[in-house]
C-alpha cells in the first residue's frame, strides 16, 4: 500500500480536521463526531443530511453549503456511519421545518440511517428520508436488495437541496428528491482497483487489459469483466443499459454527470463525455447541462460512471438554480 | 473477581481479532472487503466499555454495553443487526440473576429476531441469520431434551458450521453480495461466518469454565 496518510485509523479524523480548516467559510465540523455541517447551521428551512462511508471525497462532506446538503456524516473508509452520528448530524441541523434523510441504497446505510430516523423521530424532530437506487448494473427484484446507490445521488442533493433553499416543505423537498431518484439512472467500469487503507491490499485484481463493466463504488464486483475495449464501445455499451432502463425520446431534456472514480484522468472523462453527448444527440435528446469530475469517487480507482437524469420543467429549474458549496458551485 | 459475563464477551472479541484477516478476506470476496476490519473496531471498543463497568454489573448490563458500543461503532449492516441482536436479549435478561436453560433459549431468540426484524430477513438469503437460525433451532432443542447448557451450545456451533456451509450453495438476495446475484455462488457468506465464530468463541469458553452459565 502506498498511501499519503499517518496511520489508517487516523485517515478519517485527519481528512475531516482538513476540510473544516479548508472551507471554514462553508462548513464546520460538529465537535466529537464525524459530522460536517453548514457553518451556519442550524437555518430555518428543512435541512439535508446524507452521508456515508468515507473514501468517496468530494462526496459527501464537499456538498455542505448553499443549495445542497445541511449536514455531511463521515463513516469509516466504505462503512455507513453508525446511528448515533447520523443523530447528531439531525439535531445540529434541524431548524425546525424537518430533516430529510438522502440515503444511498446499501443495507448498511439504510440500516444505521434509519436507527438514525427513530431516534430523531423519537426526540420529536420530523424525519423523512429517501434512499437512491441508480445503478442499473445491478438488476432491481423483489429478490435483491434493489439497485445501489452511486453518483446519481448528487442530482438528489442539488435538486432536492435548491427546493429545501427555495422555503418548499419537508413533503415537497421529499416528493422532488423522489422525482429525482424516478428519473436518475447511472453505470460505471473500472479499470483498477482500490485499496482501503485499514486493508492494506486492493479489494480486488484486475489484470492488465480487462475492466469490470458494472463496478460499485466501494470495489463491489460488477456485472462482468471483459477485454480493455475503446472508449466508445464502452461508453455505448453503458449508456445502453442506462438507456434500456429509463428511455429517452426525441425532445426529452436531460442532465448528464461523467463521474470520475477518482484515478481517471479528466481528458479521459472528457473523451467518455464527446461519446455520451453523441449518442444522446442521435436519440433527439437535448442535453440541459453537463458536469464532468470526479465527484462521487472510490478512493484512487480508475474509471468512471455515466449518469443521465430526464428532466421536467421543476427539476430542471432547480438543478439550474445557484449553490455554493465547497466541491459544487454554481451561479 | 472477574465478572464472567465480561469474560465471555471477552473471548468472542479475541476471537474476531484472531478472524479479522479470514473475515475481510471473505467479504472482499462477494462484499466490500471490511467485515473483519469492522468488528475488530467493535469489539475492541466493547473491550474497553466493559472494562469500565462495575465488576458486579449483571447480564442484561453487560449486554446492552455490548450493544450500543457495537451500533456505534462497527458500521455497515453489522453493527446495527449485531447491536440490535444484543439490545433485544439485554431486554430479556434485564432482573434475571442467573441463566437457566429457559432463558437462555428466549435470550437466543430474541437476538435472531431482533436481527431478522432489523434487516427484513429471513433464512435462506445467505446471511448471517444462514449460521444464527439453524443455531437458535438445535439449541432450543437441546433445551427441550434437558441436555446441559454447554452441550446445547456444542449443538448450536455444529448447526451454525453446517450453516456457512450452506451459504456457499446459495445465491445472496439480502445485503451487498445480492449485487453478483449468481456470481456470489460458492462464496461463505461473511457475516454468517463472523456468527459462527461469535458462537464457536462462547462455546469454547463455557468448555473452559464448566458449570457455569452460557
Amino acid at each position: 500500500m502506498k498511501k499519503i496518510i499517518n496511520s489508517p485509523e487516523q485517515v478519517v479524523e485527519e481528512m475531516l480536521q482538513g476540510v473544516a480548516l479548508a472551507h471554514p467559510q462553508y462548513v464546520k465540523r460538529l465537535e466529537g463526531f464525524n459530522v460536517l455541517v453548514r457553518a451556519g447551521a442550524p437555518s430555518p428551512k428543512v435541512a439535508l443530511v446524507s452521508g456515508g462511508g468515507s473514501g468517496h471525497e468530494p462526496t459527501h462532506g464537499g456538498f455542505v453549503g448553499k443549495g445542497m446538503l445541511d449536514g455531511a456524516v463521515a463513516g469509516a473508509v466504505f462503512t455507513s456511519p453508525t446511528p448515533d452520528q447520523v443523530f447528531e448530524a439531525v439535531k445540529a441541523v434541524n431548524g425546525g421545518k424537518g430533516v430529510l434523510l438522502v440515503i444511498k441504497n446499501y443495507t448498511g446505510d439504510v440500516l444505521n440511517f434509519e436507527m438514525a430516523g427513530e431516534m430523531a423521530a423519537a426526540e420529536g424532530i420530523e424525519v423523512e428520508k429517501v434512499v437512491v437506487d441508480d445503478d442499473v448494473a445491478v438488476e432491481n427484484s423483489t429478490w435483491t436488495t434493489g439497485r445501489r446507490g452511486i453518483a446519481g445521488t448528487l442530482f438528489v442533493h442539488k435538486i432536492a437541496g435548491a427546493k429545501a433553499e427555495a422555503g418548499g416543505s419537508l413533503a415537497e423537498v421529499k416528493r422532488v428528491a423522489e422525482k429525482v431518484i424516478a428519473n436518475v439512472r447511472s453505470m460505471g467500469m473500472a479499470l483498477s482497483p482500490c485499496t482501503v487503507p485499514a486493508a492494506g491490499k486492493p479489494s480486488f485484481t484486475l489484470a492488465e487489459d480487462e475492466v469490470e463493466i458494472g463496478m460499485g463504488i466501494h470495489g463491489e464486483p460488477g456485472t462482468h469483466r471483459e477485454a480493455l475495449r475503446p472508449a466508445d464501445e464502452i461508453v455505448a455499451h453503458l449508456m445502453d443499459k442506462i438507456l434500456a432502463d429509463n428511455p429517452v425520446a426525441a425532445g426529452d431534456e436531460v442532465a448528464v454527470m461523467v463521474n470520475g472514480l477518482g484515478g481517471t484522468p479528466l481528458m479521459e472523462l472528457y473523451v467518455v463525455n464527446r461519446k455520451v453527448a453523441e449518442i444522446l444527440g442521435a436519440k433527439g435528446a437535448a442535453i440541459a447541462k453537463t458536469y464532468v469530475g470526479n465527484l462521487m469517487t472510490s478512493l484512487e480507482m480508475a474509471g468512471f460512471s455515466i449518469t443521465v437524469l430526464k428532466l421536467d420543467r421543476e427539476i430542471k429549474e432547480l438543478l439550474l438554480a445557484p449553490a455554493d458549496t465547497p466541491a459544487f458551485v454554481q451561479f | 473477581m472477574t465478572n464472567v459475563y465480561v469474560a465471555a464477551i471477552e473471548a468472542i472479541g479475541e476471537a474476531m481479532i484472531r478472524n479479522k484477516e479470514y473475515l475481510t478476506d471473505l467479504d472482499a470476496a462477494i462484499g466490500d472487503a471490511d467485515h473483519g476490519i469492522n468488528m475488530v473496531r467493535g469489539f475492541e471498543a466493547v473491550r474497553g466499555k466493559l472494562g469500565a463497568l462495575p465488576p458486579e454489573a449483571d447480564l442484561a448490563t453487560v449486554l446492552k454495553t455490548v450493544a450500543m458500543t457495537l451500533i456505534s461503532t462497527v458500521g455497515g449492516a453489522s453493527g446495527p443487526l449485531y447491536g440490535t441482536a444484543f439490545l433485544r436479549a439485554a431486554a430479556v435478561a434485564q432482573g434475571k440473576s442467573a441463566v437457566d436453560g429457559a432463558t437462555a433459549v428466549s435470550l437466543f431468540m430474541a437476538a435472531v429476531n431482533g436481527i431478522k426484524e432489523r434487516g427484513k430477513a429471513t433464512r435462506g438469503e445467505k446471511t448471517m441469520l444462514d449460521a444464527l437460525e439453524p443455531a437458535y433451532e438445535a439449541f432450543a432443542a437441546g433445551v427441550g431434551d434437558n441436555k446441559p447448557l454447554p452441550d446445547c451450545l456444542e449443538l448450536a456451533c455444529a448447526a451454525a458450521e453446517r450453516g456457512i456451509e450452506y451459504t456457499k450453495t446459495i445465491v445472496a438476495t439480502k445485503g451487498r453480495a445480492s449485487y453478483l446475484g449468481e456470481r456470489s455462488l460458492g462464496h461463505q457468506d461473511p457475516g454468517a461466518t463472523s456468527s459462527y465464530i461469535l458462537l464457536k468463541a462462547l462455546n469454547d469458553f463455557c468448555r473452559r469454565r464448566p458449570a457455569e452459565e452460557a
